[in-house]
């Protein structure tokens, strides 16, 4: 651990004659030991919450409200229970993945041949158009509550999946087509005149060769679109009222007469960050690119 | 990178243009229908022009949440950048704990806005929160639900929670980029720490930064879910943001003229700032010749 959180770049530098006598100093002066502490301390106030969390799953109300302690004394599993076994508790994580797996599979399919227009050829309007996607992205979903609610009302797609997926892909689209954009750029061209001059037609190459050449970058946007589809609630619980109502529309079931049924509140969270939780593993060491709209 | 020029191109863009068009160009001109009309009830509309503009311009109320959108904003990046840029230059740079860091890191990035507002308010509570409790516990007066101070904090705080990982992850991203050859020579010239850092990390990581700030300012401005289940905008008006309070114009009130204008003038005053920061980020991006 402490080798490698030393200084950046201090590690494996071959031939360096000086390494033996600057190692002393390096790590006096970078102090290894002292980012290990940073680094615990971080991740420790992003956890403790979180545990807070399921702690809190994991015990009665009466517990929870009766006495304090950092652990559950009796431990339920009730309150999962409760959540598992009733049709309006686990519909809304069924609904919540319809929308979002549509979106995620809309967005790709549109993006995908505008992103790779973008990143190989230049046309009329071409820098405004990419300009004018990315203030979709920057549109507060609040202004388009309204609008979006009176738009499929209108047009008869209240409370489907489809209209969730639809309005997702405001900013959802925009952010695919920027980080696949930002993986085609690393392809050479030297490869589509190839593949043209080997009798490929276009479509027949871009799914042939160019798709498993960015199979990460599809990785990666489809991560994305799934996670912001999946942490948006603001729009989702508009398009909504029975039928296609959100898992995070359903929490607030939990405010009741008798106050808030904090286990099962909860424990309905926790089942929330266990979707991310699954996917970021797979993600981990691109993350960073797709946040930064494959610019790294 | 030198690219053709290909018209037919426009075809491939296609696809996004209807989409888009559909489910941002339709809307927003709805809004801009809303924002210049007045109806007595019963979907008769008539034309207002820019009254509605005037009377949000002159709105005490706009300009208040305005106010504490801007602090937020300016409070959210003050903390989280520097944090962020901190946080990554302590990253294990490979090996388990860099895999371990990064997913761990990630984790509240994919936590339903809501389920954020939800953990801090069960965090913070006096009667069962972690937080809450402690800080009773040792004498402070924190109730998030009263406090003006205390509402304030806590939805800071739960944003620097939030969000700050994703400063640091692209922070760390720009750090990877950096070929060991730049750290060996500033070791030969017996740099320091902090000149390594000004010279040599920091234009490096400067793109993806303007990236992050982008982001983050950004997400800030239009920040709903969050306080919104925490402390509900209260105590009184003290956390209702922009968003907050136009939900509460448009929805709850059905105020849709004054909501309509109100949603316009935000939107052009994050499009101005973001075009700044886009702007700075394209020239960036073609100085090191992308």
């Amino acid at each position: 651990m402490s080798d490698t959180t030393s200084a950046p770049g201090a590690a494996g530098i071959p031939g360096d004659v000086s390494a033996a006598r600057n190692t002393a100093r390096t790590a006096r002066r970078f102090r290894p030991s002292g980012s290990a502490v940073v680094m615990a301390l971080y991740l420790l106030f992003l956890m403790l919450p979180i545990y807070w969390l399921i702690n809190m799953s994991l015990k009665t109300n009466t517990e929870i409200l009766g006495t304090f302690s950092l652990w559950p004394r009796n431990l339920t599993f009730e309150n999962y229970a409760t959540i598992l076994t009733d049709a309006s508790w686990y519909m809304g994580y069924v609904n919540s993945l319809i929308y979002v797996v549509m979106n995620t599979a809309i967005s790709l399919a549109v993006a995908l041949p505008a992103a790779y227009a973008f990143s190989r050829y230049s046309f009329v309007g071409d820098k405004h158009l990419f300009f004018w996607l990315l203030t979709n992205r920057m549109a507060p979903p609040a202004v388009f509550a309204l609008p979006f609610f009176q738009l499929y009302s209108s047009v008869g797609l209240f409370d489907t999946h489809i209209a969730v997926a639809l309005a997702h892909c405001l900013f959802n689209v925009p952010l695919a087509v920027w980080i696949l954009e930002g993986f085609m750029r690393g392809v050479p061209r030297e490869i589509d005149e190839t593949a043209y001059i080997d009798g490929y037609s276009f479509g027949r190459f871009f799914v042939k060769i160019f798709m498993p050449l960015i199979a990460s970058g599809i990785g990666v946007a489809a991560f994305f679109c799934f996670m912001f589809s999946w942490v948006e609630l603001l729009l989702s619980r508009t398009l909504t009222s029975v039928d296609a109502k959100p898992i995070a529309a359903t929490m607030t079931r939990t405010v009741g007469a008798a106050g808030i049924d904090w286990g099962v509140l909860a424990a309905a969270g926790v089942l929330t960050i266990i979707p991310g939780a699954l996917v970021i593993y797979f993600v981990r060491n691109y993350i960073a690119k797709g946040f930064a709209l494959g610019r790294v | 990178m030198n690219k053709t020029v290909n018209q037919k191109a426009w075809f491939l863009v296609l696809p996004v243009l209807v989409l888009v068009a559909f489910s941002a160009v339709i809307p927003l001109m709805t809004v801009v229908n809303y924002s210049v009309q007045d109806t007595f009830g019963q979907n008769v509309f008539f034309w207002n022009g820019i009254m509605w503009f005037e009377e949000m311009l002159n709105s005490e109320r706009m300009w208040n949440a305005l106010g504490r959108q801007v602090v937020f904003s300016a409070i959210i990046l003050a903390i989280e950048v520097p944090l962020g840029v901190f946080v990554a230059l302590n990253m294990p740079k490979k090996g388990f704990w860099a895999s371990f860091c990064l997913v761990v890191m990630s984790l509240p990035l994919l936590i339903p806005w809501n389920v954020v507002g939800t953990i801090w308010q069960i965090f913070g509570r006096v009667d069962i929160g972690l937080l809450g409790y402690t800080l009773d516990a040792i004498g402070i007066d924190y109730n998030y639900t009263q406090g003006f101070f205390a509402a304030w904090t806590t939805v800071i705080v739960m944003d620097v929670w939030h969000w700050t990982s994703l400063v640091a992850l692209l922070a760390y991203a720009g750090l990877q980029s950096i070929p060991d050859a730049y750290y060996q020579a500033a070791k030969i010239d017996q740099a320091s720490r902090w000149a390594v850092f000004r010279y040599i990390e920091l234009p490096k990581m400067m793109g993806v930064l303007m990236i992050a700030i982008l982001l983050r300012f950004m997400d800030s401005f239009m920040i709903y879910t969050e306080p919104f289940v925490v402390t509900g905008g209260g105590p009184g008006n003290a956390t209702t943001f922009l968003s907050i309070d136009l939900v509460k114009m448009a929805l709850g009130q059905f105020d849709l003229g004054p909501a309509a204008a109100f949603s316009l003038m935000y939107f052009l005053v994050i499009l101005a700032i973001s075009w700044v920061f886009y702007t700075v980020m394209v020239n960036l991006d073609k100085r090191e010749g992308r």
